[in-house]
């Protein structure tokens, strides 16, 4: 982000940004930057926070006014409460997949399964968010998710044509878990952020066709898979706790 | 929330690593301008969003996309490789990664001057230094639509 500072300016228009990791912002020296303490992926702070939003969009634009720079500036207030959880607390999802979904040993249909059973709670929330964010890969979720488990069989599905192998297979990917999320979202109980994650990576049959592929990807000879293996199927967060698990074992 | 000291050391390394990797940025431009509520602004973010429908982002892609500013926040998606940031609040609601609706409620205030017809996004999955063509070939889009203030956001 603060290269875009950099390059832009340059050019002769005035910038001024987020900074989400100030040490980063420091080291670049942008402009202009308002420093936010909120999580990865939030930079205005909240969903459903508008006065919240504004104010952090107000501060950033009032460093416009700055007669000289670079600019570092820290925004006084943490994100609204009740958007962060407690990393500790218990998080039990009112529907459970543990049984249903694994222990047939067919990952494919037990996905297939687990998409069913979330599909009312994907429906709700796209009626009252009025929207999805599931679409990137153009598939229906149903042939996403069996495109995704394909490649736990011998032969995986092909691509759609133009695209490779990896392309393909990271959009799927990204719609089941998009998919995931935005239903586990409108059930009771109010999620927050890591409530959700740490429910799919932790409770879901899909996580676990994920880390299956992830190892498929490791291994496969198509060069176009490994960056899902190394680094953009599985979080750092999950790729850590997995390995110290395993160090434990 | 991402204050290096409150991280884990195995993440706070991660980002340690791409501080030291950084290039030298040489001198920082500063352009001066007129106040606030004269300025017309566009907004840039590298959430690796677009319009349904347009080109995802492929990885590592160091191109743009154009968002109309009468993009319906329905018709916005988000194809970015990286899965280290969340996405439930972007899932929720466009505005906490793409704040156009605040902008316009600045604007209506006449805290801003005007908003930008178009507004742009990156990947920020992408190599640093490879943004920079595209990045002067906004610039130079931008200037055509009057802009003089530009709002950067990452995810």
């Amino acid at each position: 982000m603060g290269a875009l500072g950099h390059f832009i300016e340059r050019e002769g228009i005035a910038t001024t940004q987020i900074s989400l990791i100030r040490e980063q912002t420091a080291a670049m020296k942008p402009p202009r930057a308002l420093w936010v303490p909120f999580m990865l992926g939030r930079p205005f702070g909240a969903p459903d926070e508008p006065d919240f939003q504004r104010k952090v969009l107000r501060d950033l634009l009032m460093l416009l006014e700055r007669p000289a720079g670079p600019v570092l500036e820290d925004f006084p207030e943490e994100a609204p409460a009740g958007t962060t959880s407690d990393a500790d607390a218990a998080f039990a999802c009112p529907v459970s997949f543990a049984k249903a979904v694994v222990d047939d040993g067919n990952p494919a249909l037990a996905l297939q399964r687990e998409i069913a059973q979330l599909a009312p709670w994907y429906d709700l929330a796209r009626k009252r968010r009025g929207r999805s964010t599931v679409g990137i890969s153009g598939m229906r979720i149903e042939d996403a998710a069996a495109h995704a488990a394909s490649y736990l069989d011998a032969t995986p599905a092909a691509p759609p044509s133009g695209f490779t192998a990896g392309v393909a297979l990271k959009r799927v990917c990204d719609d089941l878990k998009a998919y995931y999320y935005e239903a586990v979202a409108a059930q009771p109980g109010n999620l927050k952020a890591k409530d959700i994650e740490r429910w799919f990576w932790h409770e879901t049959t899909a996580a676990r066709v994920f880390l299956a592929i992830q190892q498929v990807c490791l291994k496969s000879a198509d060069k176009s898979l490994l960056p899902l293996g190394k680094i953009s199927l599985v979080p750092r967060a999950v790729q850590h706790s997995l390995t110290e698990a395993g160090r434990k074992t | 929330m991402t204050r290096l000291s409150d991280l884990p050391e195995w993440e706070r390394q991660h980002h340690l690593d791409k501080i030291r990797e950084l290039p030298d940025f040489g001198k920082t431009p500063f352009v001066a301008g007129p106040p606030l509520k004269q300025r017309r602004v566009a907004i840039i973010t590298t959430a690796g969003l677009h319009v349904r429908n347009d080109r995802p982002f492929d990885p590592g892609a160091a191109d743009y996309r154009v968002i109309p500013g009468d993009t319906p926040p329905a018709d916005l998606v988000m194809s970015h490789t990286s899965v280290n940031f969340d996405r439930s609040g972007f899932q929720e609601d466009v505005n906490v990664v793409f704040p156009l609706a605040r902008l316009r409620e600045l604007e209506a205030e006449s805290v801003v001057g005007s908003v930008s017809d178009y507004h742009y996004a990156f990947m920020g999955a992408a190599p640093i230094l490879a943004l920079e063509p595209k990045a002067r070939e906004l610039a130079a889009l931008l200037k055509k639509d009057g802009v003089d203030a530009v709002l950067l956001s990452p995810v």
